[in-house]
């Protein structure tokens, strides 16, 4: 059965991110992703799919910190998808998502090394859910083992029973009903996901905004992922 | 009786300086057949008291540092090393690129001085291949242990296969396994090539079990004219063709990382570099094993002053070399204006690597600019075994710092972070020194470290005759 066509995107709007870390959060429950605990944090080991940068700027009283999320961006021209040597990573061309194939990973992690903003995670350990956090994994994701790569797959599997779904019940699918775990949950609605094939969709929309800039755009990755700027850099004084 | 012979008789003329080092570095004192043959095989068989201690100590050593090491970090998970996020790469990439490079030595020595007729190779080529085969060994194990999930490394291998996929031919990791299965298939042949004269030799003059090995290995060689000439014909064609794969081996593994968009790594340079740099390591390490085996084998008749003091020259050659591309990768980042490259440049000159790239320069540019211009030190063993073994030292440091310290900086400093190796990685690397040196160990007693027959067959074909004022060695040439 042909499928339809998606592209997959985010626009995260920096002016209402309050860095609250309920996306995180969010995101650990949904894709039963591991916590690695506070030692293994301080040694860069944490396994956010999506974390909040925290760049501080300022000094003193004037001190002040500015909140940034970050998760996969699902480049078109993805830097990790033509490194790997087993086909791990790679391109969902219906859904123009960038999928990383947990069985086919060896772990060599050339991925890692070659993702610019550095939102692939790897498992140093096997992942350990102490009692009672293992009763809440959800079965529609897979639980990596060790030594694998993992990484932020736009919730996919909310994707797919969302079009499934709609499928089994003659409806037109909704894409704009579609949210995955961070965007569901993110208190200021900074996040919003969607079509970006569909101009008439918000995240398209905010995509066209004239605050809307892509991370690191000059490396030529072409993102799905917009971020909006924040007040001062955007609103015109004088 | 050669012309040399005629002037050596005449009485009364010293021998010109010129003509005394020919003599030497060319082996141009002649012994009878049998002895040098006996000279090989007794060095083979020398397996004394202190060689099986050394032996012993390295096997502990290799299955303690290596295998079980390796095995605690396979069953415990990768974290046991000191990789972090934005260093998902460290020492096992470094190591592996290191030992590569160490296999370059052999190569290097053996095919280019064969092409270009660089006579005083003759007695040293056979140690020298035999550091390429065993090196590489080594350097295609750090492949299995750098990755997470060794137990299904094996996927990477193009084979029809039940999981209905091919490997990725876009990713510098297959390239990279390609050309070392290329090199190392082709390195071993062009071993085994010019070591059959020498295995049927041996098969000749011994019994028991050597007697048998030596009877399977020689192929049936009895020395026939048509046999030779298919040898020379063979060895030929190998010493051309292992070159080119020589370069695309190191050429291919600079691309591991030329190929990203790591600040530091995306350089159109790094190919030439690794190549300058891997033959510069190789070559040192080449004159610290053949000073070793040397007096452990007591092969001074064979390996002259002249031979070590030719490939110290070549070292001076290619840190001059390696200098240059160094200097220019260097300025290729200063200039380039992006700041995140150079957080790189203050982070070697002044952060965290500073005490590395300091020694890293001592050892690779100072220390032989400053020695190896000299003859007399050039000619000291111990001088030599310290100034090489300085180098791989600064060779292995240029490594490091590379894999690891450029993947400390990105474009988004959120993500930056350091890196030191644990335990596990240092002893991985203690362990892949130990069963090199343990391969190689056990092969110079297996096979004979001195290709016989080329030293004899130079021998018979060289003659110094003077020309003029000049002493020039000239070759015969028997073998077309």
């Amino acid at each position: 059965m042909a499928e339809d066509k998606y592209k997959w995107g985010m626009a995260i709007d920096l002016d209402l991110c309050t860095g609250c870390q309920a996306c995180v959060v969010a995101c650990h429950a949904e894709n039963n992703v591991p916590t690695v605990g506070e030692v293994e944090t301080t040694r860069r080991r944490s396994m956010h799919w999506i974390r909040i940068e925290r760049y501080w700027h300022g000094e003193g009283s004037e001190l002040r910190a500015e909140f940034m999320p970050l998760l996969c961006q699902h480049c078109e021209h993805a830097p990790c998808e033509p490194v790997c040597p087993m086909y791990a990573t790679y391109h969902d061309p219906n859904n123009q998502l960038n999928i990383q194939v947990y069985n086919r990973c060896a772990g060599i992690r050339y991925c890692g090394v070659n993702c610019p903003y550095k939102v692939r995670h790897f498992n140093w350990f096997d992942p350990y859910f102490p009692e009672p956090l293992n009763e809440q994994l959800n079965p529609d994701v897979t639980v990596r083992r060790r030594g694998i790569m993992e990484k932020c797959m736009f919730c996919v599997q909310r994707i797919r029973r969302a079009r499934e779904e709609a499928r089994a019940l003659g409806v037109p699918f909704d894409t704009e009903a579609v949210k995955p775990a961070c965007v569901q949950t993110c208190p200021t609605d900074a996040l919003v996901f969607g079509n970006l094939l569909d101009p008439e969709s918000r995240v398209a929309q905010l995509a066209r905004s004239p605050r809307a800039f892509l991370l690191l755009e000059d490396l030529g990755t072409k993102p799905s992922v917009s971020y909006l700027k924040r007040g001062e850099s955007y609103v015109r004084t004088g | 009786m050669s012309v040399l012979d005629r002037a050596e008789s005449r009485p009364g003329v010293a021998r010109p300086r010129a003509e005394e080092k020919h003599r030497k570095s060319l082996l141009l004192d002649p012994r009878p057949q049998e002895e040098l043959n006996t000279m090989v095989l007794e060095a083979m068989q020398r397996t004394g008291r202190e060689y099986w201690i050394v032996v012993g100590v390295l096997v502990v050593l290799a299955l303690a540092a290596f295998l079980g090491t390796w095995l605690y970090m396979i069953f415990s998970g990768m974290g046991v090393t000191g990789l972090s996020r934005p260093n998902y790469w460290g020492t096992f990439i470094a190591s592996f690129i290191f030992w590569i490079g160490i296999s370059h030595a052999g190569t290097f020595i053996s095919a280019i001085l064969r092409i270009f007729s660089a006579e005083y190779r003759r007695p040293i080529t056979r140690a020298a291949e035999m550091m390429t085969t065993t090196s590489l060994l080594v350097a295609a194990s750090f492949l299995g242990i750098h990755v997470g999930r060794v137990w299904v490394s094996y996927w990477i291998v193009p084979y029809p296969n039940q999981r209905g996929l091919w490997p990725n031919y876009h990713s510098p990791f297959l390239w990279d396994e390609m050309a070392i299965i290329t090199y190392l298939i082709g390195s071993t042949l062009y071993l085994y090539l010019p070591l059959i004269p020498d295995l049927a030799m041996a098969r000749d003059r011994l019994a028991g079990w050597r007697g048998k090995l030596y009877r399977a290995m020689a192929l049936g060689w009895t020395g026939t004219e048509g046999q030779w000439h298919h040898l020379h014909l063979a060895i030929k064609i190998f010493s051309v063709v292992i070159i080119p794969v020589m370069f695309s081996v190191h050429t291919i593994v600079s691309w591991d990382l030329a190929m990203t968009k790591s600040i530091g790594w995306r350089s159109s340079i790094f190919a030439p570099y690794f190549i300058v740099g891997a033959v510069f390591s190789g070559l040192s390490a080449a004159i610290t094993v053949l000073l070793i085996a040397r007096s452990s084998m007591k092969l001074h008749y064979f390996i002259r002053e002249e031979h070590i003091n030719g490939l110290a020259r070549l070292v001076l050659i290619f840190s001059f070399v390696w200098t240059y591309f160094f200097f220019a990768d260097f300025l290729t980042e200063w200039y380039g204006g992006d700041a995140a490259g150079h957080t790189l440049i203050t982070l070697q000159t002044a952060g965290q690597m500073a005490p590395f790239w300091y020694t890293m320069l001592f050892f690779n540019i100072v220390v032989p600019w400053l020695t190896l211009w000299n003859g007399r030190i050039r000619r000291s063993p111990i001088a030599l075994l310290l100034i090489t073994i300085g180098i791989n030292i600064g060779m292995y440091l240029e490594r490091y710092i590379i894999v690891t310290g450029f993947l400390r900086r990105n474009h988004m400093p959120f993500n930056w972070g350091d890196y030191t190796p644990s335990i596990v990685e240092i002893g991985i690397l203690a362990g892949s020194l130990c069963t090199f040196l343990l391969l190689y160990a056990l092969l110079s007693r297996l096979v004979p470290l001195i290709p016989v027959w080329e030293v004899r067959e130079g021998q018979l074909t060289h003659s110094l005759r003077r020309v003029g004022r000049a002493t020039v060695p000239t070759i015969a040439e028997l073998e077309e």
